[in-house]
C-alpha cells in the first residue's frame, strides 16, 4: 500500500515538474506581454523536435541539446514578439484589444508551426531511448530520464525565479507585469521588457519541449495537449503569478498520476473536472489575488 | 450606383439574391455529384462561421469550441441510428450541443473572458477523450457505422439550416437581446448598470449558436459513413471558421458567409495539390489579416470604395 502511494507521488512529481515548466513560460507570456500564447503547445513541440533531430542524426546528448533548444527557441520567441506582436500592440486601441488581437495571430501561428513541422518531420509518432535504465528511489524503480528531467524542470524553474526576485531585469518585469505602462514612465525600457518575456517563454517551452522528447514519444500535433494542460495550470495557480504555476504544475501532474492509476484513460477528463470545479469554487486561483 | 436611390438599391439586391438562392436550390438538379457535395462542404463552414459569428462577434468573447459542438452533433446520429428521421436527429443534435453550450456558457461567462477563451480551447479534447474511455470501458465498441443519406438530402438539410439561421441572426440583432448583446460588448459595466443581465443574454447566445452547429454536425455525419471520436471531434472544425468569420469580416451578417466560401474553395483548390502546405497557408493568412485586414475583406471593401468615391468628389 504505502509501496503503491510512493509510487503514484513520485510519478506524479515527475510528470508534475514539466507541466510547471511549460506552465511557467505560459505565465510569464500571459502575465507581463498579455499574451495568450495559444500556440505555446508548438513551441514546446519545436523544441521537442530540434532535440530529437540532434540525437537521431548527430548523435547530440539529449541534456547538452537543451543548450540549443532553449536559445533557439528564445530567439525565435523574440522575433516573434519584435516584428508581429510589437506592431499588433502598437495598433490595438486598448489593452482588451490586444489581448483579443494577439490571441488570434498565436492561434495562427499555430497552423504555421504545426504544419510547417509536418513538412519537415513528416506527421509520424516519434521517440528515442535515452537513459531509460532503471533507477531505485526509495524502494520503487524509475526510469532515469524521468528523474533527470524532473531535476532539469524544477532547476530551470528555480533560476527563472531567483532571476526575478534578485536581478535587476527581475525588478523590472515585475513592475511591468503590474502595470506596463506606469513602469515605462519609471524609465523602464517597456518595448525590451515584454519581448524578453515573450522570449523567456518561449525559452522555458524549448526547454520543456526538449525534457518531454527525453521521457515520452513527440509529433508534430502533440502541442494542443500541452498547451491546453498550461492554460488549466496557470487558471489553478491564478492567472499572472509565477510561483502559483509551478505550484499548480506539480499538483496538476499529482492529480493526473492518481486519476491514471485508479482509471487510465481519463486523466485528460480529470484535468477539466479540476478546472471546471476551480471555475466554480475559486476562479482568482490557489495563489491569486 | 451612388447615384441610384436606396430603395431601389434594396430591391435591386433582393431581387439578385432571391435569383441566386433559386439557382442554388436547384443545383442537385443539374449539378454533378462532385458539385453537390463541395457546395455542402461550404454551407457546413458557412453554419460554423455564422453562428461563431452570431455570439463572438458582437461580445468579443473567442469561443474556440466549435469543433466540440459539432462533433456533438456528429455523434448524435452516429448513436441513435437509422431508426430516426434526419429531421429529428438534426434537431437532437442541434439540442445536445445547446446543452453542452448552456454548461459551459454558465460555468465560464461570469468571469473575465480570458477564462472562457481558456476553457473552450480545450473542450473539443476533452469531448474526444471521454466519449473514447466511455467507448472502450463502458459500451466496449469504438467507432459506428452510419446509414449513408444521399447527397441531394444534405445539400438541402445544410441549405434549410443555413436560412434558418440567418433569419435567427437578423432577427436576433434587431430584438432586445441583440441590443443587449451589442450594448455588453461594448461596455460590460456599462451594460449592466443600464439592467442588462449580461451574464444571461451571453449563455443564452452561445448556446442558442451551439444549437446550429450541432444540427450541421448531425446532417453532415452520414457524409462519413464511418465514424468515430477522432473524426468526430476535429480540432480543425474548431479552428478553421473563426479564420473564416476574421477574414470575410465579422461586423457584418455577410462576411462569415464570404470567408467560408472563398477559403472553402481555396481548400478545395489546395488540398490535394499541397495538403500540408494549404494548412500553413491558412495560418499565414490568418497572421496577415489580424494584422493589415483588421475589420476583414468586407471593411477593406467598403474603405478602398470609400476612397475612390472621396477621389472622385475631389477630381469634380
Amino acid at each position: 500500500m504505502i509501496m503503491t502511494l510512493l509510487d503514484i507521488v513520485t510519478a506524479g512529481l515527475l510528470l508534475g515538474g514539466i507541466y510547471a515548466l511549460i506552465a511557467v513560460g505560459l505565465s510569464i507570456q500571459y502575465g507581463v506581454a498579455r499574451v495568450l500564447n495559444i500556440a505555446h503547445g508548438e513551441f514546446i513541440m519545436l523544441g521537442a523536435f530540434i532535440t530529437w533531430t540532434l540525437f537521431t542524426i548527430l548523435g547530440i546528448n539529449p541534456l547538452l541539446s537543451l543548450a540549443v533548444s532553449g536559445p533557439t527557441l528564445f530567439i525565435l520567441g523574440l522575433l516573434l514578439y519584435r516584428t508581429l506582436l510589437a506592431s499588433l500592440r502598437e495598433r490595438s486601441a486598448s489593452p482588451e484589444a490586444f489581448e483579443g488581437n494577439s490571441m488570434l495571430a498565436c492561434f495562427g501561428l499555430i497552423f504555421i508551426l504545426q504544419n510547417a513541422a509536418i513538412l519537415i518531420w513528416s506527421a509520424d509518432i516519434k521517440g528515442y531511448s535515452f537513459w531509460s535504465f532503471p533507477i531505485k528511489l526509495g524502494g520503487v524503480a524509475f526510469p532515469a530520464n524521468r528523474l533527470v528531467t524532473l531535476g532539469f524542470a524544477s532547476l530551470f524553474c528555480l533560476v527563472f525565479y531567483f532571476f526575478l526576485a534578485r536581478t535587476r531585469m527581475g525588478k523590472a518585469i515585475r513592475a511591468a507585469a503590474m502595470d506596463a505602462e506606469i513602469a515605462g514612465l519609471m524609465g523602464v525600457d517597456i518595448n525590451r521588457v515584454l519581448a524578453l518575456c515573450f522570449g523567456f517563454g518561449a525559452l522555458m517551452a524549448g526547454l520543456g519541449g526538449s525534457l518531454i522528447s527525453i521521457s515520452y514519444n513527440i509529433q508534430p500535433t502533440m502541442g494542443l495537449e500541452y498547451t491546453m494542460i498550461a492554460l488549466i495550470v496557470i487558471v489553478l495557480g491564478g492567472l499572472g503569478s509565477i510561483l502559483g504555476s509551478f505550484l499548480g504544475g506539480l499538483f496538476l501532474g499529482l492529480a493526473g498520476s492518481i486519476v491514471t492509476y485508479i482509471e487510465p484513460g481519463l486523466s485528460i477528463v480529470a484535468y477539466y473536472a479540476i478546472f471546471m470545479l476551480l471555475l466554480l469554487i475559486k476562479p482568482q486561483g490557489l495563489l491569486g489575488q | 450606383m451612388a447615384g441610384v436611390p436606396d430603395m431601389t438599391r434594396k430591391l435591386y439586391v433582393t431581387i439578385l439574391l432571391v435569383f441566386a438562392l433559386v439557382l442554388l436550390a436547384a443545383l442537385p438538379l443539374y449539378g454533378s455529384a462532385y458539385l453537390v457535395i463541395f457546395v455542402s462542404r461550404i454551407f457546413m463552414y458557412v453554419i460554423l462561421a455564422v453562428s461563431w459569428t452570431m455570439f463572438s462577434g458582437p461580445t468579443g468573447n473567442i469561443s474556440l469550441a466549435a469543433a466540440a459542438f459539432f462533433g456533438a452533433g456528429v455523434y448524435t446520429t452516429a448513436v441513435s441510428g437509422p431508426s430516426l428521421p434526419l429531421v429529428a436527429v438534426a434537431v437532437i443534435g442541434g439540442l445536445v450541443s445547446f446543452f453542452l453550450a448552456f454548461v459551459v456558457g454558465a460555468l465560464t461567462l461570469r468571469l473575465k473572458g480570458i477564462y472562457f477563451v481558456m476553457f473552450t480551447f480545450g473542450l473539443v479534447e476533452l469531448m474526444l477523450n471521454f466519449i473514447l474511455w466511455w467507448e472502450v470501458n463502458i459500451t466496449g465498441t469504438t467507432g459506428r457505422v452510419v446509414a449513408s443519406v444521399s447527397n441531394a438530402t444534405v445539400f438541402y438539410f445544410l441549405l434549410s439550416i443555413i436560412l434558418i439561421l440567418c433569419l435567427v441572426d437578423s432577427l436576433l440583432r434587431r430584438s432586445p437581446y441583440g441590443l443587449a448583446l451589442r450594448a455588453l460588448g461594448t461596455s460590460e459595466e456599462a451594460a449592466a448598470h443600464l439592467g442588462v443581465n449580461v451574464t444571461a443574454v451571453k449563455v443564452m447566445v452561445f448556446a442558442l449558436s451551439a444549437f446550429f452547429m450541432g444540427a450541421a454536425g448531425a446532417v453532415m455525419a452520414p457524409r462519413w459513413t464511418y465514424i468515430d471520436h477522432k473524426i468526430a471531434f476535429n480540432p480543425n472544425l474548431s479552428f478553421v471558421p473563426v479564420l473564416m468569420a476574421i477574414f470575410g469580416g465579422i461586423s457584418k451578417p455577410y462576411g462569415p458567409i464570404i470567408g467560408a466560401t472563398i477559403f472553402t474553395c481555396m481548400e478545395e483548390f489546395l488540398i490535394t495539390r499541397l495538403p500540408y502546405h494549404y494548412m500553413l497557408i491558412f495560418g499565414v493568412i490568418m497572421v496577415f489579416s489580424i494584422l493589415y485586414l483588421p475589420g476583414g475583406l468586407v471593411d477593406f471593401v467598403q474603405r478602398v470604395r470609400a476612397q475612390l468615391l472621396e477621389r472622385k468628389h475631389a477630381d469634380s
